[in-house]
C-alpha cells in the first residue's frame, strides 16, 4: 500500500517533520523527500492508484500515465533544486511552505478526478503564499494578499465548473473537458488564471518578484506549469488557445524591456515562455503536445536557474534593480557563468535545452500551416533573447560598474545552480533522454542544419540590434518606475471605483434617509394638525350644522333622481 | 570619477578596446551566418523563410521594433515607483 502513495502526499506529510528537526538533519530531510518521491514515481508502472469512494464517485489520487509522469519528474527535480538552493535558510516556514506547495502541485498533477484536483489546486495557493510573506516587507504582505485572493478565486471557479459538470454528466473524471458546456468554460477560466492568460496574468508579475530570494525559485516552477499540464489534459486542441498563447508570447516582452527589477523582468519572460506551451496545447497534435511537455520540462530548469542567479544577487546585494547593479561578474564569476547558461537556454541557443523543446512547438505550428502564429512566435523568440538572454546577465553582471563587490553566492546556492546548469546543457546536447519520457513517441530531429542556422541567424541579429541600439544610445536607460499593467485595473481603477461608489452610496443613503425622515415628520405633523387637541377633525361640531348638511344631501339626491 | 574600489585592478572588460573587439566579433559572426544562407539548403516551411536572409533581417527588425515600441510604451505607462503605495 505504501508503494502506491502519491509522491505529492509524501512531500506534504514529510513537511510536518521539518520544524522539529535540528538544522543539519532538516537539510538532509528536505533533500531526501523529493529523492524518495522520485524513486516511488519511477518504480510504479502506469495505472490508477489510491482510489477512494466519495459521494458515489471514485476519486483517484494517483493516476500515472505518460503525461502526468513527465510533469511529476520535473516537479520533483524542481523541489529538490529549490530545497538545495534554500538550504541555508533558518526559518522553517519557508521550507514547510515549499514542501507542501511542491507536494500539492504533484498531487494535482496526479489527480485523476476534478475533486481531488480542486483540493490540491487550492492547497498550492495557500501553501505558496508563505513564500511571499516570508520576505517580511509591507509590499510583500500586500502582494501576497492579492496573490492569495486571485489564486483562491481560480479554485472557486474550478469548483463551480466541476459541480456544473458533475450535475451535467454525472462524472467528475479529469479527462478531456472542452469548451462545450458552461462547466467547461468555468474550468477553462480557472486554468487560465493560474496559467496567466493575457489580462488574467498580472498576479504573476505582481507577486513573484516580492517573494524571498529562495521563494521565487520555488514559485517559478509549479503553479503555472501545473496550469499548463491541466490545459494539456483538459483542453488539448482547443483552437482559441493558439491565439491566446501567441498573445502571451508577445505582449510581456515589451514590459520586460522597460522593467527595472530584474526578477520582474524574469516574471514577464516566464509569462512569455508559458505562451509557447499554450500554443502547443492549442495546436494539440502529438508533436505539439510533446513540445509543450518538453518545453515545460526545460523551462522549469532554466527559469529556476535564472531566478537562482538573481536570487543569489538579491541575497548578496539586497536588490535586483538594474539601476543599482552592474559589474558583479568581478566578484560573482560563478553565478555570472550559471546565469549565462540559463540565459542561453531560455534563448534557445543550439546545444542548450530551450532549443530542443521550443523548436518542437515552432515546427508543430508550421506543419499545421499557422503562418501568422509562426511569425509571432519567431518575433517572441527574438524578443526573449533580447530581454532574458542579454538584458538579465548584462545589466546585473556587466554594463557599467556599480562599484559593488558582493561575495560569491553561498555553496548550497552554487551547487543548486551548477546542477541546473548541467541539466540545461545536458538536455541541449542529448535531447533523446528528454524525448524518451515525453507523452507520445518522438519522431523529431531538432538538429538539422537548416534549423540550427535559422536560429543562430535570428539570435545573432537580435544581439546585433541590442549592440547597435546600446552603442548609439537609443536603448532606453534603466530607471526606477512602476509600469502600469492590468493590475492597474484593480489596484487603481478598482480602488477609485470602490471609493467613488462608497462616496456616492453615502450621498444616496443620506438623501434617501433624509427624505424618509422628512416624510415621516411631515406625516406626524399632519396627524397632529388634523387629529391633535386643536386639530380640524378633533373639533366638536354643533348638531345644527349636521342637520343642515343632511338636508343639503337629501335635496341633492331628490333633484338628481327627478331628472 | 572612479567609484571602483582602489584595490581592484581594471578587469578585461573595463578596457575599451576589448569591448570593441567583442562588438567586432559579433559583426563578423553575423556576416558569416548570413553568408551561410548561400551554402546551406534551407528546408522551408513557408515561402517567406526561404527568402535569403529572412531570419537575420526578421531578428534585427523585430528586436529594433521591440525596443522602440517599448520605449514609446514607457511614455504612457511609466509612473513613479511608489505609485501604488500612495
Amino acid at each position: 500500500m505504501i508503494a502506491e502513495l502519491s509522491p505529492g502526499l509524501l512531500l506534504i506529510a514529510g513537511a510536518v517533520l521539518v520544524p522539529v528537526l535540528p538544522f543539519v538533519l532538516r537539510g538532509v530531510w528536505i533533500l531526501a523527500l523529493p529523492v524518495a518521491g522520485m524513486a516511488l514515481l519511477l518504480t510504479l508502472p502506469a495505472g490508477d492508484y489510491g482510489q477512494v469512494e466519495f459521494l458515489g464517485q471514485t476519486l483517484t489520487l494517483l493516476r500515472l500515465d505518460a503525461l502526468s509522469r513527465v510533469f511529476g519528474i520535473i516537479f520533483l527535480i524542481a523541489a529538490f533544486l529549490g530545497g538545495l538552493f534554500a538550504l541555508h535558510v533558518r526559518a522553517a516556514t519557508e521550507h514547510v511552505s515549499a514542501l507542501v506547495y511542491a507536494g500539492a502541485s504533484l498531487g494535482a498533477v496526479f489527480a485523476g478526478d476534478l475533486v481531488s484536483l480542486f483540493v490540491f489546486w487550492e492547497l498550492t495557493a495557500i501553501a505558496s503564499v508563505f513564500l511571499i510573506w516570508s520576505r517580511g516587507t509591507e509590499r510583500a504582505w500586500k502582494a501576497g494578499l492579492r496573490y492569495l485572493v486571485i489564486q483562491v478565486g481560480s479554485g472557486v471557479l474550478l469548483l463551480a465548473g466541476l459541480l456544473e459538470r458533475w450535475a451535467e454528466t454525472g462524472s467528475v473524471e479529469f479527462g478531456h473537458i472542452g469548451l462545450d458546456g458552461p462547466g467547461g468554460v468555468l474550468i477553462f477560466l480557472a486554468f487560465g488564471i493560474k496559467c496567466a492568460f493575457p489580462l488574467l496574468h498580472n498576479w504573476l508579475q505582481d507577486a513573484y518578484p516580492e517573494a524571498t530570494p529562495t521563494g521565487t525559485v520555488i514559485l517559478s516552477a509549479f503553479t503555472t506549469k501545473l496550469a499548463v499540464y491541466a490545459l494539456a489534459r483538459g483542453f488539448a486542441g482547443t483552437e482559441c488557445l493558439i491565439w491566446i498563447g501567441a498573445a502571451m508570447t508577445a505582449f510581456p516582452i515589451f514590459y520586460a524591456v522597460i522593467e527595472n527589477d530584474l526578477r520582474r523582468v524574469l516574471a514577464y519572460s516566464l509569462n512569455n515562455q508559458l505562451g509557447f506551451m499554450v500554443v502547443g496545447v492549442g495546436i494539440g497534435t502529438e508533436l505539439a503536445l510533446n513540445g509543450t511537455a518538453a518545453h515545460a520540462f526545460t523551462h522549469i530548469l532554466y527559469k529556476a536557474l535564472l531566478f537562482m542567479s538573481m536570487g543569489a544577487v538579491l541575497y548578496r546585494v539586497g536588490t535586483t534593480d538594474a539601476t543599482e547593479l552592474g559589474g558583479l561578474h568581478k566578484t560573482m564569476p560563478l553565478t555570472t557563468g550559471f546565469c549565462i547558461v540559463g540565459a542561453a537556454s531560455i534563448s534557445a541557443f543550439p546545444l542548450f535545452s530551450g532549443f530542443v523543446s521550443k523548436s518542437m512547438i515552432l515546427s508543430a505550428a508550421t506543419y499545421e500551416g499557422h503562418f501568422w502564429i509562426w511569425l509571432v512566435l519567431l518575433f517572441a523568440s527574438a524578443g526573449v533573447f533580447h530581454h532574458s538572454g542579454i538584458k538579465i546577465p548584462f545589466f546585473a553582471f556587466f554594463a557599467h560598474d556599480s562599484g559593488k563587490r558582493p561575495k560569491e553566492a553561498p555553496l548550497n546556492m552554487l551547487v543548486a545552480m551548477a546542477i541546473a546548469a548541467v541539466l540545461c546543457v545536458g538536455i541541449g546536447v542529448w535531447p533523446s533522454a528528454l524525448y524518451a519520457i515525453l507523452p507520445f513517441a518522438v519522431d523529431y530531429l531538432p538538429y538539422t542544419d537548416s534549423h540550427v542556422l535559422s536560429q543562430v541567424q535570428l539570435l545573432l541579429f537580435s544581439a546585433l540590434a541590442f549592440t547597435v541600439l546600446l552603442r548609439t544610445g537609443v536603448y532606453p536607460p534603466e530607471m526606477h518606475a512602476t509600469n502600469l499593467d492590468s493590475d492597474w485595473l484593480y489596484r487603481r481603477v478598482g480602488r477609485e471605483v470602490l471609493h467613488g461608489t462608497y462616496a456616492i452610496a453615502r450621498q444616496v443613503d443620506n438623501a434617501v434617509r433624509g427624505s424618509a425622515v422628512r416624510r415621516i415628520e411631515r406625516f406626524l405633523y399632519g396627524l397632529y394638525r388634523h387629529h391633535g387637541p386643536s386639530g380640524f377633525l378633533a373639533r366638536s361640531w354643533p348638531t345644527g350644522s349636521m342637520v343642515l348638511w343632511v338636508a343639503v344631501l337629501l335635496t341633492a339626491y331628490l333633484v338628481l333622481f327627478d331628472l | 570619477m572612479n567609484d571602483r574600489p582602489h584595490d581592484q585592478k581594471p578587469g578585461w572588460l573595463d578596457r575599451r578596446e576589448n569591448v570593441r573587439l567583442i562588438a567586432r566579433t559579433l559583426y563578423a559572426a553575423c556576416a558569416v551566418v548570413l553568408l551561410l544562407d548561400f551554402v546551406i539548403h534551407r528546408h522551408a516551411d513557408f515561402e517567406t523563410d526561404a527568402t535569403w536572409g529572412f531570419y537575420g533581417i526578421y531578428g534585427f527588425v523585430g528586436s529594433v521594433f521591440l525596443v522602440m515600441a517599448a520605449k514609446q510604451m514607457r511614455r504612457i505607462l511609466r509612473r513613479p515607483e511608489d505609485y501604488y503605495d500612495r
